[in-house]
């Protein structure tokens, strides 16, 4: 797939909380193609301590507006400095880097999306593209915390959302379903009520190895997108390093997404 | 529109512009962004005999205009360079040069031996400077003795330009270029990596898998365009400057103090379109500045 490094213009911000902001970028010709679980190398323009570009999840597509979605995470003083990002600002990216997730190849192929903290951004534009092709996926979202839940509106409206939060706030009286529950996602009741063909998930690493284990031990295909920090984002400088079963490879240019079977995850 | 072309040697170069070795792939990950052809010569990813994994994760951290990163020379040999990867980059219409590590004299001179009959890259560059590996790299390229017998193995079985990466982890680099000088070597670029460290201090542990790794970006400029002014005042090869470069501002204070070519490196990765940038960035100094050619400005310090 062709890349680009385009300069892209901030047409939306909304500060979700004080640690994740939702970015709308866009351009005056249309964004190229981009898959669900690539990202975009971001460069941070306006913090003196941060000098490599930022990979940041492609979270949405929105080809009738041609905007781009970017849900970031206020961490450190590069995605600080992108968080505080203004409307009608300019920001350098490039894009699309990286493999997406394994798409289903059948309207009748159940996959589960399992997305944690911010992880939970790639899984929003995976769900939409599974539904525009006839396949509704199905999502189940963890956070510490109900107020850590990100964008529970959008991924209502491309398939059914089943929910954890740690410290078990959310849950409300009437969910006779059982739609949110506390604890891990690996501990939610629809992964035993439920059968799954595929799980495709990202968020923290401890919580995709537990998915991960649990997928293996139940059988079901898995695949994870893993973030090691990156330099050049297009497999020149082998930073982002994963141990596989070909060896040491780039996450920026193999991955980000991986199915476990290639990983050497203790699990 | 003013003369770009320098030589190194036998090397004929289009622009002084070159990637600096293990920061551009072999190219191939960059010709989205830029037109390859149009950069005066590529150097691709450090290559040795055997293949070699690296060192483990982590290997980066960034620093305050900068990066520090211990890769550990991961390639896959020089065998599968030859059969996998040089067919894809052999008719790209540039300089494709091969960075050569190794372990022993023997040993790099064995891998450049095997790349010294592909027709098509006309060029090595010997890494006896990386500072992230103990078995060899940099242990060679921190006294002369050490360098010098790289480059006398190397000399005996590979025939075309030879081009020794100097490590600046040293006392005195200029003893160094003169003693790969007396060697045969056809040419120096300096500087590799300056070894450092960052640590982190709310896990009280060090940021990269083996506690040190090589610093690179913008901090390391001064001390490289320092060491590469002392250098082609030392020897009578050309020299190839690099550390830091990241504008045609910063390549030109590279050329006037006395480098007939640069090498972008960490900075491909902010902009992977800079080494166009600073080609066409010297073309416009040269013609505002009215000079005819690039050679008008290399080593062009006033006295």
């Amino acid at each position: 797939m062709k890349k680009y490094i385009l300069d892209l213009t901030v047409s939306f911000v909304e500060h979700i909380n004080d640690k994740y902001v939702l970015i709308k970028l866009t351009c005056d010709t249309p964004l190229p193609e981009m898959l669900p679980g690539q990202f975009v190398e971001i460069r941070v323009d306006n913090s003196p301590s941060t000098y490599l570009r930022r990979p940041i999840s492609i979270n949405f597509v929105d080809r009738s507006t041609n905007e781009l979605w970017l849900l970031i995470a206020a961490i450190g003083d590069g995605t600080r400095a992108l968080a505080s990002l203004s409307k009608g600002d300019t920001v350098n990216c490039v894009l699309p880097l990286g493999n997406g997730f394994t798409m289903p190849q059948s309207s009748s192929e159940k996959i589960l999306l399992i997305g944690g903290g911010v992880g939970v951004a790639p899984l929003l534009y995976m769900g939409a593209e599974m539904k525009r092709m006839g396949n509704e996926p199905t999502f189940l979202l963890g956070a510490r915390k109900a107020s850590d839940l990100l964008l529970m509106d959008e991924f209502n409206k491309y398939g059914r959302v089943y929910v954890t939060t740690e410290d078990g706030s959310g849950i409300y009286d009437n969910d006779v379903e059982g739609m949110c529950q506390k604890g891990f996602v690996t501990n939610h009741t629809i992964l035993h009520t439920c059968k799954f063909d595929r799980i495709s998930t990202c968020g923290p690493k401890p919580m995709m190895m537990a998915v991960a284990g649990y997928a293996v031990e139940a059988g079901i295909d898995c695949e994870v997108s893993l973030e090691n920090m990156m330099a050049c984002g297009v497999g020149a400088c082998l930073c982002c390093v994963e141990k596989t079963t070909d060896g040491n490879i780039c996450v920026c240019k193999e991955g980000p997404v991986f199915n476990i079977k290639k990983l050497l995850w203790h699990l | 529109m003013a003369s770009l072309n320098v030589k190194i040697n036998n090397l004929e170069l289009k622009n002084p512009v070159m990637t600096a070795s293990g920061t551009f792939g072999y190219g191939l990950e960059f010709a989205d962004f830029v037109p390859l052809d149009g950069i005066g010569g590529i150097i691709v990813k450090g290559t040795t005999l055997n293949p070699r994994e690296g060192n483990d994760y982590p290997r980066m951290a960034e620093t305050h205009q900068g990066m520090l990163n211990c890769v550990g020379l991961q390639n896959k040999g020089v065998d599968y360079f030859c059969s996998n990867i040089y067919p894809q980059i052999k008719d790209i219409d540039t300089n494709m040069i091969v960075n050569v590590s190794g372990s022993s004299p023997e040993d790099y001179a064995e891998c450049a031996a095997r790349i010294d009959i592909l027709e098509n890259i006309p060029a090595i560059e010997l890494n006896i400077s990386c500072p992230n590996v103990r078995d060899g790299g940099m242990a060679f390229g921190v006294t002369c003795e050490g360098a010098a017998s790289v480059v006398r193995a190397v000399r005996k079985r590979y025939n075309k330009t030879l081009i020794v990466k100097l490590s600046p982890n040293v006392t005195d680099i200029a003893e160094i270029a003169r003693a790969v000088e007396a060697e045969g070597a056809d040419s120096v670029s300096l500087i590799n990596t300056l070894m450092g460290m960052a640590i982190d201090i709310e896990r009280r542990r060090t940021m990269l898998s083996i506690n040190t790794g090589g610093l690179s970006g913008p901090c390391v400029k001064p001390v490289a365009l320092r060491m590469v002014w002392q250098v082609a005042k030392a020897v009578n090869i050309p020299v190839i400057g690099l550390g830091g470069i990241s504008c045609a501002e910063d390549a030109i204070e590279f050329l006037m103090a006395g480098a007939t070519a640069i090498e972008i490196g960490t900075a491909n990765f902010i902009d992977p379109a800079v080494t166009i940038k600073v080609r066409d960035g010297i073309n416009d100094w040269l013609d505002l500045h009215g000079c005819n050619s690039v050679n008008d400005i290399i080593g062009a310090l006033e006295a």
